[in-house]
């Protein structure tokens, strides 16, 4: 796994005359799990578009190690991304959408890598032609899961993925998530559930009115503690 | 990781959409029908009792306005897709070239309306007793240029308008006024193709090679054009 830094220096991105983000500057780190917490509009999901290379930002630099993240930096097939809709053709069965994007991807034996995905998000059994769009809400985010971890990607962004899944499905993405996390993988996740976040994270940066409120790292966080965190951070929210 | 070449990208793209429409058939029955509508509503116009009153420029008219229309719904519908569960998102992280998601899409759209087309034109020379045989793949030719040239321009304003919400609406005003150099280069070409009466066909050479010339400067404003338009920046 790589060790490379992701980091951000006086980033600002603005959308005509909003500012959505303002002088953040923070480094995430792999092998760590980055919670992006804030209030709705505080830039979160700004942040991950930058992270994710689908946006540019208006100023300020974000590096992977020595490179630049930008538009056409071959960093982006380095990036996994899971967000709140699972990006992937309901059209198509489980398998076309890995057979897909692995095409997309140019990987290598791409076949056992499916086999090994489906496996792995328990979507083996599913009939081979059933098209995503019949899957339950907690199949279609497995399948995201699936889809984004399917390049081994170094950085694995994550966009509130656990939004309408129920308790065990939940249960079962934090899961993935500490099993990235122990892999050593760069995982940042935005969410607005601090207890999900609390159960495995190691990084918390709050965001307020598009800054950075509170960037804080430490071996484990209790719910209690980022509660603490999150309303001292937020704390005359208009 | 291998990386693949830009053509097997686009090519991939192209067949993930013909694959999908393969098995619903929904915007090829959707075209077909509203092709065969505008066919029908001419010649309940132009033809009464045993006699046909329509000249090839007419027939050529009418070909290329239910082309104008069944296209227009290909195109509203070529982002669809995408836009369902953000599929958008995973295709542009994705390591593949834009001007190759934009080139996949093309030949995609551009082939399902080729198909309707090649069911419309026996229709329109059954109904209006066009004489289609004699220059039969010219005709074949003139359709794919026409279609190429349209799909071009569209596959960008409904890349465009990916998130807007009255983007059916908005297509056609964005669309029309831009393809008007390629209708009336098809549809001259093509009345000169399907008139029996014509000393030669000149004209029609003429205004093919205008057509393939528009569709090359479209192609290649549309390969430059599609990454800024589909980023939204």
């Amino acid at each position: 796994m790589n060790d490379r830094v992701l980091r951000l220096v006086n980033v600002g991105k603005t959308f005509g005359r909003h500012r959505a983000l303002a002088d953040v500057s923070l480094a995430f780190v792999p092998g760590r799990v980055a919670a992006v917490l804030g209030p709705n509009g505080a830039g979160k999901s700004t942040l991950l578009g930058l992270l994710s290379t689908l946006s540019q930002p208006s100023q300020g630099r974000i590096t992977l190690g020595d490179e630049e993240l930008s538009r056409h930096s071959p960093i982006r097939a380095s990036i996994g991304y899971v967000g709140h809709e699972p990006g992937v053709y309901g059209d198509l069965s489980a398998r076309q959408n890995l057979r897909l994007f692995a095409s997309l991807y140019g990987l290598a034996n791409a076949e056992r890598c499916i086999d090994e995905m489906l496996a792995r998000v328990g979507l083996e059994g599913v009939r081979s032609e059933a098209a995503a769009r019949t899957f339950s809400r907690g199949m279609l985010q497995r399948l995201a899961l699936a889809r984004a971890l399917l390049h081994a990607p170094e950085i694995l962004l994550f966009d509130e993925p656990g939004a309408a899944l129920d308790p065990a499905g939940a249960a079962w993405l934090a899961g993935e998530l500490q099993r990235e996390r122990e892999a050593g993988r760069l995982v940042v996740l935005v969410t607005h559930d601090l207890a999900a976040a609390a159960a495995i994270a190691t990084h918390v940066v709050v965001l307020r009115r598009g800054r950075v409120a509170r960037d804080q790292t430490r071996a484990s966080f209790s719910a209690d503690e980022l509660r603490a965190i999150y309303e001292e951070a937020t704390r005359g929210k208009a | 990781m291998a990386r693949r070449s830009w053509i097997s990208q686009a090519a991939c793209i192209a067949w993930k959409d013909l694959h999908i429409e393969g098995r619903s058939r929904e915007v090829l029955y959707t075209m077909g029908f509203m092709a065969a509508l505008v066919v029908l509503v001419f010649s309940f116009a132009f033809i009464s009792g045993q006699e046909t009153t329509v000249g090839p420029d007419a027939v050529a008219g009418i070909l290329w306005v239910a082309v104008l229309f069944s296209g227009t719904v290909a195109l509203s519908r070529t982002f669809d897709r995408e836009r369902e569960s953000e599929a958008i998102r995973s295709l542009l992280l994705s390591p593949v070239p834009r001007s190759a998601i934009y080139a996949g899409k093309l030949v995609a759209t551009a082939a399902i309306m080729f198909l309707v087309e090649l069911l419309l034109a026996p229709l329109l020379a059954a109904l209006f007793s066009a004489g289609i045989m004699p220059h039969v793949l010219w005709l074949g030719l003139l359709l794919l240029l026409g279609t190429i040239g349209f799909c071009s321009v569209g596959v960008i304003f409904s890349a465009a308008l990916l998130r807007a919400r009255s983007r059916d609406a908005l297509l056609g005003a964005l669309l029309f006024p831009i393809v008007i150099p390629v209708l009336l280069a098809a549809s001259r070409a093509t009345a000169y193709l399907l008139d029996p009466t014509a000393p030669d066909l000149d004209p029609a050479l003429f205004w093919t090679r205008f057509l393939a010339a528009l569709d090359v400067v479209f192609v290649v404003v549309g390969l430059w054009s599609f990454e800024p338009v589909v980023m939204g920046e």
